[in-house]
């Protein structure tokens, strides 16, 4: 029998090769899928991943993957924090609607003023809006106890009816002939979020996410708070001693998540999505728990955890163009890919010891 | 607005109907959280039963065999998650996560085909003798057998936790799993079980709101359902006399709030629709003084 040896250290070389491992499997096991759906497995893999990347229509693909990345990343980049402490936010998806909500009404109370300064106050009210909305399981924490995962989680689920209200009533475009939905903020100089560099696909969500990346890389390793996260992760009574306030720690990382959620939100509103409507949001908030995990919560890792998941999007719409594959199948993919991650992820803390007999 | 539109007596009896989904799928979480394991792909299992039972119910034309199989898929899909949690040793609140994904995304794909169909009749029970009672007959008495299956299941879960030698060692799992592996117990084998239990009660929740509930198959239709139950189970203090009281009380909640939209109240749709989860959250900041059990969600690795 095969048993289980808890390492002494987590092993360096599988915590990059899990990640690595969990893609093969999902290509192979996703591969196998698509053949029982009816599809050539081969040409299915390939079109979600290399032809965003180094197909035909690359040129066209490649700054899409960008812009979906952007998005992932800020708000994986926020969750990680969390995720290292122990402290649960789910619910990014409903921080992302609010950020964008209260980011766009900052806006649009301003219309039709033309000054450039009115996008960076938008982008404040974003952060805050989202800030909030995250506060709010966090403080439910401290004070009383309540489960931060589902109250986070059911806040999406209030974030999507007030969004839906937000379209139908206050923010609806008076010009929008009754439709529902806000004015389109992208066509409106004051509160665009163009593309700053033509054909690139970068927006101010990837300047941001870069920035985010580069911020969190540097507080995890060289701030004393970055340490008190992991310490906290690590040992949370170690941590105690160590004079880290848990409550105050819960607070910390609920805000931070929430703020970057809310960040890509703005972002999202004023750029490709260009205004507020029943369903603007698409799950980048839920997908992005699947980039903090598979990026190992490190802020590189996230990165390129960003850019992969961005690659499934695109490469999921070219699939279902092209070779009609339904849509679904792409967020299956996805959390097959959790899924395998946490599966030869138990190779990172143990190691098999072969011979040895099982017990329990 | 008119509010005498409201009848206290349809209202009182479509909230057994409201509350079972919640309820199936809330004693399956419990049984799981009661031995030590935290399952948060309530809500994945759940989409998962609502499709593989309205597939089978629509294709074979059977309720009951919907139910069968949505109890199938539900603990086919929560196997995954045992198999990754107790042999793979995977972060429990992780692995939950990923199970609700992969539902919602498994079940969006399987139910292509299903969308617009209405499923087959489920009739409703007449008790003979009990729901001839005036008032309390159509209130409790006159339902689809699936609410009392629901209930008895409630039943036989408290019998089996309180009175039973295997409740007992599946609650000293729950308690402290290093001390259960040193008695001998299987702290594997049980919590499997439980997990499989869990993964069949969210099947036939989810199942419920498919082919009774709705009765339609549409894309991401559990709307936050399994994790409604999830705070059931913590407003319950994991206690399964108390789920009934906390499924009930949702269910009023429920229908109360789809009753007002009826009746035309001057508050917005999508305010009134909040209700539910802004109740839920109330449930949680009030009942979060409960006892969870000791070894709840923690990875459980025989060292010796």
């Amino acid at each position: 029998m095969i048993a289980l040896e808890k390492r002494p250290q987590p092993s360096k070389t599988w915590v990059y090769l899990a990640p690595l491992l969990a893609v093969a499997l999902t290509m192979i096991v996703g591969g196998v899928l698509f053949a029982a759906l009816g599809k050539n497995p081969f040409s299915v893999i390939s079109a979600i991943f290399y032809e965003p990347l180094f197909g035909e229509f690359s040129f066209y693909y490649r700054p899409q993957i960008l812009v979906k990345a952007a998005p992932l990343i800020l708000i994986a980049i926020g969750l990680s924090f969390g995720f290292r402490a122990g402290v649960w936010n789910i619910g990014a998806e409903g921080q992302y609607i609010v950020g964008a909500i209260t980011g766009a009404a900052v806006g649009l109370a301003l219309y039709p003023a033309e000054t450039r300064l009115i996008f960076p106050l938008m982008v404040v009210a974003g952060a805050l809006g989202g800030w909030a909305w995250g506060m709010i399981p966090g403080l439910l924490k401290v004070k009383f106890g309540a489960n931060e995962i589902l109250v986070s989680l059911m806040l999406v689920y209030v974030a999507e009816r007030l969004v839906a209200s937000m379209a139908l009533g206050l923010l609806r475009s008076p010009e929008g002939r009754g439709f529902p939905g806000s004015r389109n903020l992208s066509q409106w100089a004051s509160s665009a979020n163009p593309e700053l560099m033509a054909g690139t696909g970068v927006h101010w969500g990837v300047v941001a996410a870069l920035i985010a990346v580069i911020f969190a890389y540097i507080t995890l390793s060289r701030h004393i708070f970055g340490f008190h996260v992991r310490l906290t992760g690590q040992s949370p009574r170690a941590a105690r001693f160590a004079g880290v306030n848990p409550g105050r720690m819960v607070l910390a990382c609920m805000g931070i998540s929430g703020a970057l959620a809310g960040l890509a939100g703005l972002f999202e509103v004023t750029g490709p999505s260009g205004q507020i409507t029943i369903d603007f949001n698409v799950g980048y908030g839920f997908t992005a728990i699947i980039v903090a995990f598979l990026g190992r919560l490190h802020p590189l890792g996230i990165l390129l955890a960003g850019v992969l998941l961005a690659l499934t999007y695109i490469g999921g719409e070219i699939a279902q163009s092209n070779l009609g594959l339904p849509g679904a199948a792409v967020q299956l993919l996805q959390g097959m890919l959790l899924f395998f991650l946490l599966a030869v992820d138990v190779m990172t803390n143990y190691r098999p010891a072969i011979g040895k007999r099982e017990v329990a | 607005m008119n509010l005498s539109a409201i009848d206290p007596l349809l209202l009182l009896a479509s909230l057994m109907v409201a509350a079972t989904p919640i309820l199936l799928a809330a004693i399956g979480e419990l049984v799981v959280e009661r031995a030590g394991v935290l399952n948060l792909g309530v809500e994945g299992m759940m989409i998962a039963g609502a499709v593989t039972g309205f597939v089978a119910a629509t294709t074979t034309g059977s309720p009951w065999l919907g139910f069968l199989a949505a109890a199938g898929g539900g603990a086919a899909l929560s196997l995954v998650f045992g198999l990754l949690t107790q042999f793979l040793l995977s972060n429990q609140v992780a692995t939950g996560l990923a199970l609700t994904l992969f539902g919602l995304g498994l079940s969006a794909l399987m139910g292509q085909g299903y969308v617009g169909i209405k499923a087959p009749a489920f009739p409703d029970w007449h008790i003979p003798l009990l729901s001839d009672i005036p008032v309390i007959g159509p209130i409790v008495f006159q339902h689809d057998p699936m609410v009392y299956v629901g209930l008895l299941i409630v039943l036989a879960v408290w019998l089996f936790l309180k009175f039973t030698q295997a409740g007992l060692v599946l609650r000293a799992v729950g308690e402290n799993h290093d001390a259960a592996h040193a008695l001998g117990y299987h702290v594997r084998r049980v919590r499997l079980l439980a997990i499989l239990f869990g993964g069949a009660c969210a099947g036939l929740g989810g199942a419920y709101l498919s082919l009774v509930r709705v009765p339609q198959w549409t894309e991401g239709m559990t709307a936050g359902a399994g994790w409604i139950a999830l705070a059931i189970v913590v407003f319950a203090s994991w206690k399964p006399e108390r789920l009934v009281l906390g499924a009930y009380l949702f269910g009023g909640v429920t229908v109360l709030q789809l009753n007002l939209q009826a009746a035309g109240v001057a508050v917005p749709v999508e305010i009134l629709s909040m209700s539910p989860y802004l109740a839920t959250i109330a449930v949680l900041v009030i009942m979060s003084a409960g006892r969870a059990p000791g070894s709840l969600g923690r990875i459980f690795h025989a060292a010796r």
